[in-house]
């Protein structure tokens, strides 16, 4: 267990890449297999299962250490991170226990005081917990409290990881990138066989690693060239990848889950195409020729059987723009306008929704076709200038996408976030000032600080809050609101406080629809904040009836009033 | 009867002996429990402190007023009141205050610890009927090692920092903190340096009779100092500072009690912290509060509700006291760097209050 936490905590010292990786290649070289298994799924965030309720971790904790529970409580909203408040009331072990340690291996640990602890009765959890306790040292703790309560996340990405077990395993990191995919099961066995050089039997339903994008920092202008450059929409769905290989096809979402379930018609569909397909695209949900946006996508997403209402309700398409694998051979390396050739040779069919030829002000979509089928190709954009492009980018909100892809000709499908090849030219998002209602203390690296703040607008005399925003202001900026926010509060409702309306921040979200879940009838997709308009006060603030004008502009949100009224 | 103790705009006023303690205005007299900033400020009319605190006392608050002062444990009346000053373990010269009058005793902690510290006088129980007691640590969270285990950890990362050819820095707060590391480290391991802020603080520890190590003033206009095996004192307004570059390649580590929360050291992006305080932790504040076997217990400075809480559910006639000094310490103070307590004689070696030392709000 402690090569293991000592990793945690190395990890959680540095921001450095070079340090995250040392750090892991010392630990994978040095652990045993069963444990190293064991870690990587850990370390790249796989569903864990929470072991013991962390209200009875708590009340045990408060007995243990000899205060009343509301204190551990206000511990927590102090601490802010539930296993370290936890690790840190709780008396510390004695020297002798400690030094001992639990006197075994990651993996061991993990079966014995958490996966069998699942299947006990409350009597004999709290005597494991209990004995863990004795024997492990705060920081120690902190890491046995998050895998037991299911929580364990680690400030590392998949891709640093399957950098140092390439590095470990000596094979090339996008090999090892790509075993990692899908799910292998935690066992010393799975592990020999990841760090193998031979192929692997598992290779044959696994999809690539996925190659992300990321967001424009300079004018599209600077890019060179726009012929160098092919250019698509940013369709405002879920990632996935459409696997086809053999007998059957799997689809695989960016978090590395099977959705088969989740899209069955997809899967159908899906038999169309030849074996030895691998396709990359977005699974977009559609109806009566309108996107229905992310939110409806999402209810799609998370069911382990789709019942048949939704089915009807929340149809979905697959929309390909690229191509990974033709006839069992990985085509990864090929330039990007090859594979896209190819793409529309095997998925013919561009999506256009809206109807009819897509013009606008001289960008024009290659082919048109009405959405007859659930597997159609993202369409080129085509701008021979980027002012066309640009004017292209513009009609986005009505079209219901998010803005541009571009993405370079001569690109090879990479792994993980490469810069320089994909960008994403997102439209500007809405904004609206609003003003400062509620304060609550923030998580991890905001422990401790009022970071996370409810935001309102003016209706009929009074705010009301319309979102809940907990970034973008800098960490200086945040120390300073934290101070505001404790001397203008009005009430304490637990760790919530109320504040008096001083405060004026620029709120920016995605999309805007109306809702009945809210109290104030909007619901704000991705808010977050801009910018502090200290030079504000609270009467300069937006009004609601702003916001609903905002939604009127905004044709996503029609397609999402259809679907709300029968 | 009345209380000896009231708050009023000035500060913790004694109607019955017409003095303050620890005022946050200019009175006309003044009793100080430490020279912290936020304890001692300079311009009141006389100042009254303990005998081992005058000369640090003098060094913050200035020539203009005079200073008494009264061995610890010695009885002066003031108006009748009895005052009497013991060692409170948080700094030198650091006092508890205790009043007497008409057959009631108070006391009045200011800051303090329990721990052992080598340059002041150990933290003495006073029994007494009302206790005003500190609570910056006042939460089960914060429980302090044993100081010679942070010693030996301080000592082992500046060896690995010397040994890789880094200089070690250490932001602690210039009076107090500076002056209990600079004599709890191994100078065997290599040079000690201190921050004009810190040296100014050393001088007067010296001169009061505290053995320190030897310790490196930054010359003005240094260019280059430490050659990699230094370990650096100074405070933290330093850190991300230009001031810093003439070390070379640094490893920077902040010693504080804030220091105990992933967060908090996370946040701050040093690379190191240490688990340091001249604070009470919650044990301790536990300790001295039953230590004095008061019927009755005021809390300021922290985490108030929630001790006065814990206590009164404990049986004891605990209250908030709701001083300047009360609130949440505020463990990012120092980032943000708009506190201006009023060291204002060196401009450029301005100190910000330690964390440990911020109440939520300044004047």
């Amino acid at each position: 267990m402690k090569p293991f936490t000592d990793l945690y905590w190395r990890l959680d010292a540095t921001t450095g890449t070079n340090e995250k990786v040392d750090a892991l290649r010392e630990y994978f070289a040095a652990a045993p297999p069963e444990d190293a298994a064991c870690a990587i799924e850990v370390l790249s965030g796989g569903r864990q299962l929470r072991a013991v309720s962390t209200a009875l971790l708590r009340e045990w904790a408060a007995e243990a250490a000899g205060i009343p529970l509301w204190l551990v409580e206000e511990c927590y909203a102090h601490v802010g991170d539930l296993a370290e408040t936890l690790a840190l009331v709780l008396p510390h072990a004695g020297a002798d226990a400690a030094a001992e340690g639990v006197g075994m291996g990651l993996a061991e640990c993990m079966r014995t005081t958490i996966v069998e602890l699942r299947a006990a009765d409350d009597e004999q959890k709290r005597a494991t917990v209990e004995h863990v306790w004795q024997r492990l040292a705060p920081r120690e703790r902190i890491v046995w409290h998050k895998l037991l309560t299911g929580g364990c996340r680690v400030g590392v990405s998949r891709t640093l990881v399957a950098r140092a077990l390439a590095e470990v395993a000596g094979v090339d990191p996008a090999v090892m990138a790509h075993r990692l995919m899908g799910q292998p099961r935690a066992d010393a066995e799975s592990y020999r066989s990841l760090m193998t050089s031979e192929p692997t039997e598992a290779d044959a339903r696994r999809p690539y690693p996925f190659f992300l994008a990321s967001a424009i920092e300079c004018e599209p202008s600077d890019l060179g060239s726009v012929t160098d450059w092919i250019a698509e929409w940013k369709w405002d769905g879920m990632r996935a990848q459409l696997v086809r290989r053999g007998a059957d096809a799997t689809l695989w979402s960016r978090g590395e889950e099977l959705v088969n379930e989740s899209f069955p018609e997809i899967v159908t569909a899906a038999a169309m195409i030849p074996a030895g397909t691998v396709l990359d695209g977005e699974l977009l949900a559609v109806r009566d020729d309108a996107l229905l946006g992310f939110a409806a996508v999402s209810k799609r997403s998370g069911r382990r059987r789709v019942p048949k209402k939704l089915l009807e309700e929340v149809p979905c398409v697959f929309v390909a723009y690229d191509l990974l694998e033709v006839d069992g051979i990985d085509i990864r390396g090929l330039p990007l306008a090859e594979r896209r050739t190819r793409l529309e040779s095997i998925v013919p069919l561009p999506f256009t929704p809206g109807a009819g030829p897509v013009a606008a002000d001289g960008a024009t979509v290659i082919e048109t076709a009405a959405v007859t089928s659930r597997l159609l190709h993202s369409p080129r954009v085509i701008g021979d200038s980027w002012e066309c492009l640009a004017t292209a980018r513009a009609t986005s909100r009505d079209r219901g996408v998010e803005g541009l892809m571009l993405k370079r000709r001569s690109s090879p499908y990479g792994v993980g976030r490469v810069r320089g090849d994909w960008w994403k030219w997102k439209i500007e998002p809405l904004e609206i000032d609003a003003v400062l209602l509620y304060a609550q203390a923030g998580h991890g690296r905001r422990a401790g600080l009022h970071s996370d703040y409810t935001l309102g607008v003016w209706h009929e005399g009074r705010l009301v809050p319309v979102a809940k925003a907990y970034s973008g202001l800098a960490d200086t900026e945040i120390v300073e609101l934290d101070r505001i926010v404790r001397a203008t509060t009005l009430e304490r409702h637990g760790p919530v406080r109320v504040v008096q309306p001083t405060q004026v921040l620029q709120l920016a979200f995605e999309g805007i629809s109306r809702s009945t879940r809210h109290k104030s009838g909007v619901a704000v997709r991705f808010p977050r904040i801009v910018r502090w308009r200290r030079e504000k006060t609270p009467p300069e603030a937006g009004t609601l009836a702003d916001l609903m004008r905002l939604i009127e502009m905004s044709s996503v949100d029609a397609a999402a009033d259809r679907e709300a009224v029968p | 009867m009345a209380d000896l103790l009231t708050v009023t705009d000035a500060g913790l006023y004694c109607a019955q002996g017409d003095f303050y303690i620890d005022p946050w205005r200019r009175v006309p007299r003044a009793i100080i429990t430490h020279a912290h900033a936020d304890h001692a400020r300079s311009g009141c009319g006389r100042y009254l402190c303990a005998a081992p605190g005058t000369l640090v006392l003098r060094s913050r608050v200035g020539n203009a007023s005079p200073i008494d002062s009264l061995r610890h444990g010695e009885t002066l009346s003031i108006n009748g009141v009895q005052v009497s000053l013991h060692p409170a373990g948080h700094v030198l010269g650091s006092a508890q205050v205790r009043l007497s009058h008409g057959g009631t005793t108070w006391v009045v902690t200011g800051d303090y610890k329990l721990e052992a510290d080598p340059t002041c006088a150990p933290f003495e129980p006073v029994e007494c009927d009302v206790f005003v007691t500190e609570s910056t640590f006042g939460l089960p969270v914060y429980r302090w090692q044993d100081p010679g285990t942070i010693a030996a950890e301080i000592n082992a990362w500046w060896r690995a920092n010397r040994d890789a050819g880094r200089t070690s820095v250490l932001l602690a707060y210039a009076l107090g903190k500076a002056q209990r590391l600079a004599a709890a480290v191994d100078p065997s391991i290599g040079p000690i340096i201190g921050h004009g802020a810190v040296m100014k603080m050393v001088e007067a520890y010296r001169a009061s009779g505290v053995r320190l190590p030897p310790i490196d003033r930054v010359p003005p206009r240094a260019r280059k100092m430490g050659g990699g095996r230094a370990l650096v004192i100074a405070p933290p307004s330093v850190a991300g500072s230009r001031w810093l570059g003439i070390f070379g390649e640094t490893s920077v580590a902040m010693a504080s009690g804030w220091m105990t929360l992933r967060g908090v050291r996370r946040r701050r992006g040093f690379d190191k912290g240490f688990v340091v305080s001249d604070h009470a932790d919650f044990p301790g504040l536990l300790t001295a509060i039953a230590a004095s076997r008061a019927r009755r217990v005021l809390v300021t400075h922290g985490f108030t509700d929630t001790l006065a809480r814990l206590l009164q559910e404990r049986g004891v006639d605990a209250s908030v006291l709701p001083t300047r000094f009360t609130g949440e310490a505020a463990p990012d103070a120092a980032v943000a760097g708009d506190d201006d307590i009023g060291d204002g004689d060196q401009a450029d070696t301005r100190e910000p209050p330690e964390p440990d030392e911020l109440p939520e709000e300044q004047a």
